[in-house]
């Protein structure tokens, strides 16, 4: 049976892994990033707005194909040797994600009543209670920006085939795995893992509605 | 009375459109004064610079006698209370929204509650402690917005159209409320207003703006 093989175990630990590292880095650079593109006004702030804006559409396959080439060994960062590292695969995927993160979180914050940041600075807040005060209200979509972010990791596969290689015991995660074993005609086991790929996605999910919902009420 | 707060040539300019000229106000310590003036007048604007959250082009703020300037932002904003028009409460509870200003300022616990205890009672909301803010009704939410400055103990109390956003019968029973408790809280209060009952019953003095410029500052 496919779930008696070791193989689809190390395969989805690293998956969640890899996704769960690259979804919490995309978290602690698009919450601090997207609060001062909501809060703050500063020259060039309309762009960088635009820029994250593009980069929640950034196809992956475009980003590996981007961070592949600056990793090779020929590449401008190549000398230290981690293309084809699990490594490699988080890196792309921050760049996948954080501006999915960035993105839904200037927007959470930009849908609260403007006139609240005054109201707290006016009852003495200093600028970082303001701000936690404005994250803790806006909790529920900033936990929907997390999921999203996350979802667009998990199940990407251009990026993690192209600077993981799908290499066996190293780098091969749920999706590269799927298409490997398309490409072999096995539609079995890449239906199985399919499976496996939207039940962890589902339980994750789910897990983290449960802490949105338990917030809501 | 001596001055809480005096202002002396302000000038603050929003759009390019200078929105508020004052060359020189006195606010006197323990007085409630009233803004009147229509829209756009600059009532707002005076509170706002009151509690320094739009900076002045130019102008001097002196808090009993000394300069403002030399108190940073959030030093100078813990001795003030601001109510806005709308409540705008946090989606906690009426408790922790009391609360907020006495952990911003890092209250004691004992402290805090004995504080928010008084005046939940003082202003008939204990039975809302426990609810969420986003259940209350206009009138329940502005209490508690009232009750939040309130537990600060604030030296200057900023209040914008308080009443504004409430129907008929809720601004009348809170107005009668608010005119009970404002002699027992000592602060002193610049309040904005369109309404002249709430001139009548609250203030002692009254500011009349129009256009950004003081025109007459008379007794009630």
């Amino acid at each position: 049976m496919l779930f008696n093989n070791p193989d689809i175990w190390e395969v989805t630990l690293l998956s969640i892994k890899v996704s769960g590292l690259a979804t919490l880095i995309s978290l602690l650079i698009g919450l601090p990033v997207g609060t001062l593109l909501a809060l703050s006004k500063f020259p060039g702030r309309s762009i960088l707005l635009s820029l994250v804006n593009t980069g929640m559409a950034l196809p992956p396959v475009v980003v590996g194909l981007a961070i592949a080439m600056t990793l090779w060994r020929s590449g401008p960062l190549g000398g230290l040797h981690l293309i084809y590292t699990p490594t490699a695969i988080i890196i792309a995927q921050v760049i996948i994600a954080a501006p999915v993160v960035t993105g839904l979180t200037a927007a959470a914050m930009q849908a609260l009543d403007p006139r609240l940041r005054l109201q707290l600075l006016g009852l003495g807040a200093s600028r970082l209670q303001m701000v936690l005060s404005i994250w803790r209200e806006t909790r529920l979509p900033l936990l929907a920006a997390l999921m999203a972010g996350f979802g667009s990791v998990i199940s990407e596969v251009g990026a993690s085939m192209m600077v993981g290689g799908n290499i066996r015991h190293q780098t091969r995660v749920l999706t590269t795995a799927i298409v490997l074993e398309t490409n072999k005609g096995e539609f079995a086991s890449a239906i199985a893992l399919g499976i496996l790929l939207l039940l962890i996605t589902f339980l994750i999910n789910f897990a983290l509605t449960w802490i949105q919902q338990r917030g809501a009420k | 009375m001596s001055a809480l707060v005096e202002i002396r040539d302000l000038l603050v300019r929003r759009e390019k459109r200078v929105a508020l000229e004052i060359e020189y106000l006195n606010i006197e310590k323990g007085r409630v004064m009233a803004l009147v003036g229509p829209n756009g007048a600059g009532k707002s604007t005076l509170l706002l610079v009151l509690a320094r959250l739009i900076k002045p082009e130019r102008g001097e703020i002196l808090i009993n006698g000394r300069p403002a300037a030399g108190l940073r932002d959030r030093e100078y904003r813990r001795r003030i209370g601001l109510v806005m028009q709308d409540p705008l409460l946090l989606n906690v509870s009426v408790y922790d929204n009391i609360a907020i200003g006495l952990r911003f300022r890092h209250i004691s616990r004992p402290e805090s509650t004995r504080r928010v205890e008084a005046w939940v009672e003082r202003l008939g909301i204990q039975h809302l402690k426990t609810r969420k803010a986003a259940t209350l009704s206009g009138g329940e939410a502005q209490r508690v917005a009232l009750a939040r400055a309130f537990v600060l103990q604030p030296e200057l109390l900023l209040l914008d159209e308080p009443f504004g956003a409430l129907d008929k019968k809720t601004r009348a029973e809170l107005l009668c409320d608010l005119k009970a408790l404002l002699p027992t809280i000592g602060a002193t209060t610049l309040f904005s207003t369109h309404d002249d009952r709430e001139v009548n019953a609250l203030a002692d003095r009254q500011i009349e703006l129009g256009e950004g410029k003081i025109h007459t500052v008379s007794g009630v």
